[in-house]
């Protein structure tokens, strides 16, 4: 190991030049990101990019270290088509590895579980992880699934068209009777190449690319997104601005996780939340339709501020709506949290442990149910949040009533933070929209949001003109999809789809 | 011509009433969730519309695939006609009558569960196994129930047995023992029907689905007899009920009838209230149940015989 050999600190919203970003040899990058995990970091990104005109592959790497708030930032350039796994030491660097192998044909040597993330051919054609030739398209969730063998063993595959109407995607039982071994998650099937798309830009698609990044998520991605711009343009976003971003965030969660309660109600069959919840989930989108026009908040966030005001009719008007909105949720969350049938299906069901959570880097809401104190408002702190924030929600167990019980607080907690914020916004508080000047060349920025499902990471890169030339999203979903299959483990196969409701993952986000 | 007027209401009743009890508990449901819900008739209209569309056969499935709905809707049919909705006499009726309708839902059961594996796919053999699984438990309660009733009256016919020898005499000095085999049908008419709280007739979620996921590969006319069929076990399961419940003679028809169509409106409503009031039970809880109710009706015997 060697001790003196780091990565460059900045925090979130903050831009480094790319030449003040330590380049590292290969193994000496991989020592500081596992040290770094060892001592309490996350990986908040690990990707690979492939500069134009050249055939090498770099790494970058973030680490999160929440005990400080420092972001870390290094990279390294790959001097062969191999490099050594982190995966076995490091569980979750596993799908950013095999996200880095799909994208730029790299093999990491020692990697457990080494499978397509996303079935698409590789951006560096002619080299290919798994030796596919160039112009092969790869068919999505054609891959070697795991299997266990044995006479009393069934194999069960779900998806990628489901019953309902959700995202596609694959799941591969392998059962003992109705008891779980092993599940395994193969999506891709949403894979629309986001990221490449953004690269040269940002242009005029740009924000409408990274607010459909996941529809649910629109105001956590464009927050992040926006960030990322205005660090790289060296423009500062008004306190009137930072309101409304954090006010139209919290609505986005209340939206999400009062629709999530009513979805958990409806998979244990509990008729009255289900309804109820259906319908309140609606009320919170409203709201965001009542200030911006759009129910799930399209055009609201955009770089330098935001583009609509609230003015004091609004303000009384959304107030007003948000208290009766709680108040029928609070009737609906009491009715399934008070009711011993509800609670005998969420208890104990899916339990994802404490130790696993932290091994696998999970986030957000299912983070926090599994008693990691992790949340982007607090820990890395941006816009508004760094004067206010609504407290953390925490719950211990790691089962889908912890996961329940979460949303609940969180919902509460976000409407006290509506209710304390939106009457306090002024037009003393600085222009809605400031002025984004051009973007500094070759600079890299970090950007975290915590969004409904946990923490948004956009990173992006500048060229010599002050493009982008890589524009790295890291979706709450990406990290959180393997906690859902670990929370299956000696579970009921009929238990998967509250397991499932429980974590509720985007499919989109995860395959961008 | 008392008795062809009686059979002939008894047919009528009991082949087109049934859907309407679903159309009651989605009514009920959609109340209880301030909704409107559908129209009363909506299975009807269902029925009508699936038995107007064409049927798609796997070419992987054999004989006991189609023969599924069918056996599945004659087994209950005939079980419908055994079973005294009002009065002492039923359509079909015989000494010892209770041994074909053991069998005839033994029947029933053996070729929807053999239909679901006929297709060989993975959800309709994990419904099969659930089926069957719970059935073991639940036919020794419903039996036990039987054997109450049988020595309550001392016959083997089920017009007797459920006629107006049982209830109207019994209640009084055996009440405890009739209670105690109505829970435990009341159990026993959740889980045979697939309603909550041990299956959700509507989730879309095939991993979750007991009886529903045996009928997923049935289509059109097919499918219509399944759901048909399930309409008319519902109301049989409807009907034992009330008739244990009932503590009267309702031999007179102008009485007779509208007190058990009251008794089946009861039923119906109070499904759709246990539905909208609590949730599934994990699938592992369900054996627990199930034993409770073969208790319950053990324990009916067992105050009986003291």
């Amino acid at each position: 190991m060697n001790s003196h050999e780091q990565f460059a600190t900045l925090r979130n919203g903050e831009t480094i030049p790319r030449g003040q970003i330590p380049q590292l040899a290969y193994l000496a990058f991989r020592r500081v990101i596992l040290d770094g995990v060892d001592a309490g970091q996350r990986i908040a990104a690990l990707f690979g990019d492939n500069p134009a005109g050249t055939d090498r592959v770099d790494l970058y790497a973030v680490l999160a270290d929440k005990s400080n708030g420092q972001l870390h930032v290094g990279m390294t350039t790959l001097d062969a088509e191999r490099f050594c796994s982190m995966t076995p030491e490091c569980p979750q660097a596993h799908l950013f590895e095999r996200e880095i192998a799909e994208q730029y044909g790299v093999h990491p040597d020692g990697h457990p579980w080494f499978k397509p993330v996303r079935f698409h051919a590789s951006y560096r054609p002619g080299h290919d992880a798994w030796g596919r030739k160039p112009g092969e398209a790869p068919i999505i969730g054609v891959t070697d699934y795991y299997r266990v063998e044995g006479d009393e063993i069934h194999e069960v595959a779900v998806g990628p068209v489901h019953a309902g109407v959700i995202e596609p995607g694959h799941f591969r039982f392998q059962c003992y009777g109705e008891q779980v071994f092993h599940l395994e998650i193969s999506l891709g099937y949403q894979h629309r190449g986001a990221e490449r798309t953004l690269v040269g830009g940002p242009n005029k698609r740009t924000i409408h690319t990274v607010e459909t990044v996941a529809g649910d998520t629109t105001i956590g991605h464009a927050t992040a997104y926006c960030q990322a711009v205005e660090a790289l343009a060296g423009c500062v976003v008004s306190r009137r601005a930072d309101v409304l971003r954090g006010i139209f965030l919290e609505l986005e969660r209340l939206a999400n996780h009062t629709g999530d309660l009513g979805a958990l109600a409806g998979d244990v069959g509990f008729l009255p939340t289900a309804s109820y919840c259906g319908r309140l989930r609606g009320d919170f989108l409203n709201l965001s339709a009542l200030i911006c026009g759009s129910r799930f908040g399209r055009g609201m966030v955009r770089p330098g501020g935001v583009s609509f005001d609230v003015d004091d009719a609004r303000k009384k008007l959304a107030l007003e709506r948000l208290e009766s909105a709680l108040r029928d949720v609070q009737n609906a969350a009491e009715l399934l949290f008070n009711s011993a049938s509800v609670q005998a299906r969420f208890e104990g069901t899916g339990t994802v442990t404490r130790e696993t959570a932290v091994a696998l880097g999970l986030v957000g809401p299912a983070a926090r149910a599994c008693g990691v104190p992790y949340d982007v408002r607090h820990d890395f702190p941006s816009g508004i949040f760094r004067f206010a924030r609504p407290p953390m929600a925490i719950s211990p167990d790691g089962d889908v009533f912890s996961r329940a019980d979460i949303r609940w607080q969180e919902i509460r907690n976000s409407v006290a933070f509506i209710r304390d914020e939106l009457p306090a916004i002024s037009i003393s508080d600085g222009p809605l929209r400031a002025e984004v000047g051009p973007m500094q060349p070759d600079h890299l920025a970090v950007s975290l949001v915590e969004g409904w499902r946990g923490e948004v990471c956009h990173i992006a890169l500048t060229d010599a003109q002050g493009r982008f030339s890589r524009y790295k999203i890291v979706d709450p979903s990406f990290h959180n999809w393997t906690g859902l299959a670990m929370s299956l483990r000696d579970q009921q196969i009929s238990d998967f789809p509250l397991c499932n409701k429980s974590f509720n993952l985007s499919y989109c986000g995860h395959d961008l | 011509m008392a008795t062809i007027l009686h059979n002939t209401m008894h047919i009528l009743v009991a082949f087109t009433l049934p859907p309407l009890l679903l159309g009651i508990i989605n009514r009920t449901k959609a109340l209880f969730a301030g909704r409107v819900g559908p129209p009363l008739l909506q299975p009807y209209y269902d029925l009508i519309r699936l038995f107007q569309k064409g049927s798609v056969f796997s070419t992987t499935t054999t004989w006991v695939f189609r023969a599924g709905p069918v056996v599945g809707l004659v087994t209950v049919a005939l079980a419908v006609l055994m079973i005294p909705l009002v009065g002492s006499n039923a359509p079909i009726s015989f000494k010892g009558d209770l041994i074909l309708l053991a069998y005839l839902l033994g029947l029933n059961r053996f070729f929807t569960a053999s239909a679901a594996l006929d297709t060989g796919s993975p959800f309709e053999g994990m419904g099969a196994a659930r089926e069957v699984t719970y059935a073991c438990l639940a036919e020794p309660a419903f039996f036990l129930g039987l054997l109450v009733l049988a020595r309550l009256t001392g016959s083997l016919q089920l017009a007797e047995m459920l006629g107006d020898l049982l209830a109207p005499s019994h209640w009084r000095t055996a009440g405890a023992s009739l209670f105690l085999v109505m829970l435990s049908w009341c159990i026993v008419l959740l889980v045979e029907n697939c309603r909550i709280p041990f299956d959700d007739p509507n989730t879309h979620l095939e991993l979750t689905m007991i009886h529903e996921v045996m009928v997923l590969d049935h289509s059109g006319p097919a499918f219509g007899m399944i759901l048909y069929a399930a309409s008319l076990k519902l109301f049989l399961f409807g009907a034992l009920i009330v008739r244990i419940a009932i503590p009267f003679a309702t031999g007179a028809m102008w009485f007779g009838w509208p007190v058990f169509l009251g008794g089946m409106f009861v039923v119906a409503v109070a499904i759709g209230v246990l539905e909208s009031t609590m949730a599934r039970v994990r699938l592992t809880h369900i054996p627990t149940l199930l034993v409770t109710a073969c208790l319950l009706s053990g324990f009916g015997i067992l105050t009986l015989v003291r």
